[in-house]
């Protein structure tokens, strides 16, 4: 069991959920209720991780993070490292991968709010602001929480992505889907058994959870 | 003229579909904004709550613009002082009756809203159902909370928008009698979307009728529905007329109650109002009956002097509407045109209108 790869994977869940779960709801919240030029585009591209292979994913990424490109230059220049390769590599690849993981539950839920209770809303003397944060966000609260936990279960799992923009250097970009495929490349069998396991038991926990999250959902009749 | 304190509205959109109109709500009266389902009703209400945008706006309420296009003044929805009643009442799934009341209660200072919540629970008999969610609650009970939601922000202006289409018929009397109370006791002014005629001949003062997004017919109720030709209305309900009528005495021996309505008086079942309380009355036009001299050995209780104003074809070739001047006010008879020539009715012809105890609807 390899404990550094099992912390580093929860490490990355944990950070990606806290810098992607503010930014998916805006968007989640302006591409449900707005009505703006491009929308239609920035909804294909959320969606567009869901079914692009993570190598060519993982292959761009590669490219705009590299040290040719002006974001992987910028990194060299402020920290003396190179971006890729690095756990902050990780963290924008994961950031990018879980965007319709986490948008789309809350695109979803947020849509579902009838429109007179966002008038009604507005006609109780809540700003904008005031009705987002007391009548939105209980309401589309189910949808917020998939959104959550498929986003942490979604980057404890993924492999392609991580493996192109990473590599598997231990405690920096090894996790446990990385870890557990180098355990079989060297005929490990007890610690990618023990691993895997551990995934299988997060993943089913995810579920649980989801779906006790979603019964949560306040009946609309 | 438009009214000052009272609500002024012009509207002109083109989309969805055209909308051209102006209208006045006298503060402190209830204005029906009546029409068919497509007419633009409900689009009137948004627009004048600031939920709808219009090309051409000018909506003043109380002395203040909330909109105005020509100087580019717009009041965002939630800075408009109005009471939203929404069809199916759109209350919070996720709040009990107390937190949706304390909700629209941002108005008022932290310290003083609880003991707000508690006089509008008990203002609108909601106490026993404080801490309930929506969802457990009867249709009735739900507009009661939809009602006193609306008006916990002391709204300058109260909307609603067909408020008893949700309830059971049955329930309907009961609910426009709350509501008649309430808008007196507050003199609210209110502009009620309906569709149902019932509404407006029960509860409003004041009629707008709206056809394909424009003011087809405005006015008062009781001159509105003395009158015959009404464009817009005539499809919708038979000759009645809707007056506002004065309890003047009780007789609780006979059962009776006499009424004043435009200086004439009618004895009536009695009514469930005090003497010198306002009642809402209906006399429909098959139920008048004319006579060239009084009666002798009849059931009926009111003979009124009349004098014939106008005789008008009705909606079928052998009847007629007889326009009667009765005091200062105007009733309608529907009479056969055989009846119309074997009392040679005419203009200026006094005759007797004949109206039964029981024909007059009163809505007390």
């Amino acid at each position: 069991m390899d404990w550094t790869a099992l912390g580093l994977s929860l490490r990355l869940g944990a950070v990606t959920l806290l810098l992607l779960m503010p930014f998916a709801f805006v968007l989640a919240r302006a591409l449900a209720f707005g009505r703006w030029r491009g929308r239609g585009v920035v909804q294909a591209l959320v969606a567009l991780p869901l079914i692009l292979p993570p190598t060519v994913l993982g292959y761009y990424l590669l490219v705009a993070l590299g040290r040719a490109s002006p974001l992987g230059a910028l990194f060299e220049s402020t920290f003396g490292r190179p971006l890729v390769f690095s756990f902050e590599a990780l963290v924008i690849a994961s950031l990018v991968v879980n965007l319709p993981f986490a948008v789309q539950p809350m695109q979803n839920a947020l849509a579902a709010i009838p429109g007179n209770l966002r008038d009604a809303a507005r006609c109780c003397g809540l700003s904008p602001a005031a009705a987002m944060r007391r009548v939105e966000l209980p309401l589309a609260l189910p949808g917020i929480g998939t959104a959550a936990v498929l986003t942490f279960a979604h980057t404890l799992g993924e492999f392609g992505v991580v493996l192109m923009v990473g590599g598997a250097i231990p405690g920096e970009t090894r996790t446990v889907a990385i870890a557990i495929y180098d355990s079989v490349q060297s005929f490990d069998e007890p610690a990618a058994a023990s691993m895997a396991l551990a995934l299988l038991v997060i993943a089913v926990l995810a579920l649980l959870l989801t779906n006790a999250l979603a019964r949560r959902a306040w009946r609309r009749d | 003229m438009p009214d000052r304190q009272g609500l002024h509205v012009r509207l002109r959109h083109a989309a969805p579909f055209a909308l051209d109109l102006e209208f006045d709500a006298p503060a402190g009266t209830i204005t029906a904004l009546f029409g068919a389902s497509g007419s633009g009703k409900t689009t009137v209400l948004r627009a004048v709550a600031g939920l709808h945008p219009t090309r051409e706006a000018l909506v003043t309420c109380s002395g203040r613009t909330w909109a105005d296009t020509a100087t580019g003044q717009w009041l965002a929805a939630h800075r408009r002082p109005v009471g939203f009643v929404f069809q199916d009442y759109a209350l919070f799934p996720h709040l009990t009756v107390r937190e949706q009341l304390a909700l629209a209660l941002g108005h008022r200072r932290p310290r003083e809203r609880s003991s707000r919540v508690a006089e509008l629970l008990a203002a609108a008999r909601l106490e026993d159902l404080a801490d309930r969610r929506p969802a457990t609650l009867s249709g009735g009970q739900q507009q009661r909370v939809a009602i006193a939601r609306a008006l916990a922000r002391e709204p300058a202006l109260l909307l609603l928008d067909e408020p008893f289409a949700a309830v059971d018929w049955a329930l309907r009397d009961a609910l426009r009698r709350e509501l008649v109370d309430l808008q007196r006791r507050l003199s609210l002014t209110v502009l009620l979307v309906t569709h149902d005629f019932e509404d407006v001949a029960k509860l409003a003062s004041q009629l707008v009728v709206l056809e394909r997004g424009s003011v087809a017919t405005a006015g008062s109720v009781a001159t509105i529905t003395s009158r015959n030709a009404v464009p817009g209305l005539d499809r919708w309900r038979e000759p009645a007329v809707a007056l506002d009528a004065t309890v003047i005495a009780q007789d609780t021996d006979r059962q009776l109650s006499l009424l004043a309505a435009g200086g004439m008086e009618l004895e009536v079942p009695s009514v469930a109002a005090p003497v010198g309380g306002l009642v809402r009355i209906q006399l429909a036009a098959r139920e008048v009956v004319l006579a060239s001299a009084r009666p002798e050995g009849l059931s009926l209780h009111n003979v009124l002097e009349a004098r014939v104003a106008a005789v008008e074809p009705a909606s079928h070739e052998a009847l007629r509407l007889v326009h009667l001047d009765v005091a200062s006010t105007r009733l309608l008879s529907l009479v056969t045109a055989d009846a119309v020539r074997r009392l040679a009715l005419a203009p200026g012809v006094p005759v007797l209108a004949l109206v039964k105890a029981v024909a007059v609807e009163a809505f007390a």
